[in-house]
């Protein structure tokens, strides 16, 4: 069932901090910022796919499904994604632009 | 990869870490075992160079190795590294290299322009810098790390905050004799814009000879919990202190023994241990030249191999605070001749004390880079222990501890 109020965050275009590397690991992958020194744990492997198609995406919702996320978890992962941008690990694009 | 055991999917991050990573996330890299001071609990019992040291070539090939395997910084130590006449050179290769430094000095070159230069694009925030200090005051501070040492690290740190480097370390071993002194290490830090680190005292290197006199008390433990509990989240510990867990709750930080998993030392003569604290025969994994790199002794020793596979509790497994506490550190059981899968000898339940007062043999270094003559910076406490060698009955490990229950 479609949800009646979908996160405004599922429309918007995400990319990773130009700053930010992906190491990958067994259980998924680590997020190094190279600016702030902060070391983020990506603990599942679908979430590195979603954060690594942000960009080859117009929104976040075409790299959930692209990475095969269901339904139903989106609203659970762009809660992930939020917390991602507190450390600016991921940021929208528009703001990549302007900076 | 060797077989190591089947790793469960999910799970928490401390269960992932037990099976080890791809790469170490805190590597530390001793450039040096020559050293300026002698201080009494050296932990890589530091002094004279080894002529077998790695070259600057060398130094660099390691830094390009862990740029390949995404380590994205590395905590540089020795001995004092930075009197390596190459070490500004390497800290900028590094750097270059997208591995970050953070390094742990006594001070003694950080003058004005050494610490304009760290304040400097060249070094882009890339680098950290971690001044050594085990007393808030000269007295507390010398009696451990040699006259002077006291008034070389201040000198530093007022150097960084001249040039404006941002937020410096003060990196400091609680004892005994600082434990008294936290708040006052809190304010010399505010003082110079810096952080606190306090860091756990082990029986490593030179620091198995002063362990009985200098590792806090039992109830010390208790003063330095609360504090931490109160003002934790301003104050770097690392992995120094999850053993205060069984205090009740968990402190931040990392909670487990990363050696080998996480965690892991390149020595000056590249020579892999399993954790800084662990110079030791028994926790060399290898060495980067004569076993094809960084990254094969890693990826591919036994003796990691066998850290990343689940570990019994032994004595410790019917104790109630295990999942938090896990035993403690390897390195303090180690050097202090008790079982690796018992009761740290810093038990705060109190086991770890009738651990030692039990049957135990104190492995020998298996390594000692101490100088042979004494230098006119040795602490006065090294100077003290070359009485005649007191007998190991002299000073209870039991002295000041009331055993309440088991
Ligand atoms: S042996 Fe001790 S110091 Fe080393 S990683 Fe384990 S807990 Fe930390
Ligand atoms: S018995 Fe073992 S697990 Fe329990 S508090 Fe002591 S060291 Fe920690």
């Amino acid at each position: 069932m479609p949800d009646p109020m979908p996160d405004p965050l599922l429309s918007e275009a995400w990319g990773l901090s130009p700053s930010v590397a992906l190491r990958p690991e067994p259980f998924g992958a680590l997020a190094y910022h190279f600016g702030n020194r902060k070391l983020t744990f990506l603990k599942r492997p679908e979430l590195v796919a979603v954060v690594r198609g942000l960009a080859e995406s117009p929104d976040v919702r075409g790299a959930l499904r692209a990475a095969g996320v269901p339904e139903e978890q989106w609203a659970a992962y762009a809660d992930a994604l939020r917390g991602l941008a507190v450390t600016d690990m991921i940021r929208p694009r528009a703001a990549e632009v302007a900076a | 990869m060797t077989a190591v055991q089947e790793r469960p999917s999910g799970g928490s991050l401390v269960q992932q870490f037990e099976y080890g990573l791809d790469a170490p996330i805190c590597l530390t890299w001793e450039l040096t075992y020559a050293c300026n001071l002698a201080c009494a609990h050296c932990l890589s019992s530091s002094g004279k160079r080894d002529p077998r040291e790695l070259s600057t070539e060398q130094c660099e090939a390691v830094i390009d190795a862990l740029q390949r395997m995404q380590v994205f910084y590395v905590n540089i130590g020795g001995g004092e590294p930075t009197i390596r006449p190459d070490f500004w050179h390497l800290l900028e290769y590094a750097v270059n290299h997208n591995v970050g430094v953070k390094f742990s000095t006594n001070g003694v070159r950080l003058d004005p322009e050494r610490a304009a230069y760290l304040a400097s694009p060249a070094c882009g925030g890339y680098v950290d810098v971690q001044i050594s200090l085990d007393g808030a005051t000269a007295e507390v501070n010398d009696y451990v790390r040699g006259p002077g040492s006291y008034d070389t690290a201040l000198t530093a740190l007022q150097n960084l905050q001249d040039a404006g480097f941002q937020d410096a370390k003060i990196s400091v071993v609680c004892t005994r004799q600082n434990i008294g002194q936290l708040d006052e290490f809190k304010a010399l830090a505010d003082k110079y814009g810096a952080t606190l680190r306090l860091t756990r005292l082990r029986p490593s290197g030179r620091g198995a000879d002063v362990w009985d006199e200098l590792h806090p008390l039992p109830e010390q433990q208790r003063v330095l919990y609360d504090w931490l509990m109160a003002h934790g989240e301003g104050v770097l510990t690392g992995d120094s202190f999850f053993h205060l867990a069984a205090f009740g709750e968990s402190l931040p930080g990392l909670n487990l023994c990363g050696a080998g998993r996480v965690v892991c030392l390149i020595d000056p003569v590249g020579d892999v241990y399993a954790c800084p604290f662990a110079i030791h025969d028994n926790f060399l994994a290898g060495n980067l030249l004569a076993d094809g790199g960084f990254q094969q002794v890693w990826q591919t020793s036994e003796l990691f191999a066998d850290l990343r596979s689940p570990q019994t509790g032994g004595a410790c497994a019917k104790c109630s605070f295990y999942d938090s506490c896990r035993g403690g550190c390897m390195a303090a059981k180690f050097f202090t001749g008790l079982p690796l899968d018992g009761p740290d000898p810093e038990c705060v339940q109190g086991y770890g004390e009738t651990a030692l007062a039990g049957d135990r043999t104190v492995p020998a270094a298996s390594q000692d880079h101490s100088r042979t003559t004494p230098t006119r910076n040795q602490p006065v406490m090294l100077k003290l222990m070359t009485r005649p060698p007191v007998s190991d009955c002299a000073e209870s490990p039991l002295a000041g501890f009331e055993p309440i229950g088991g």
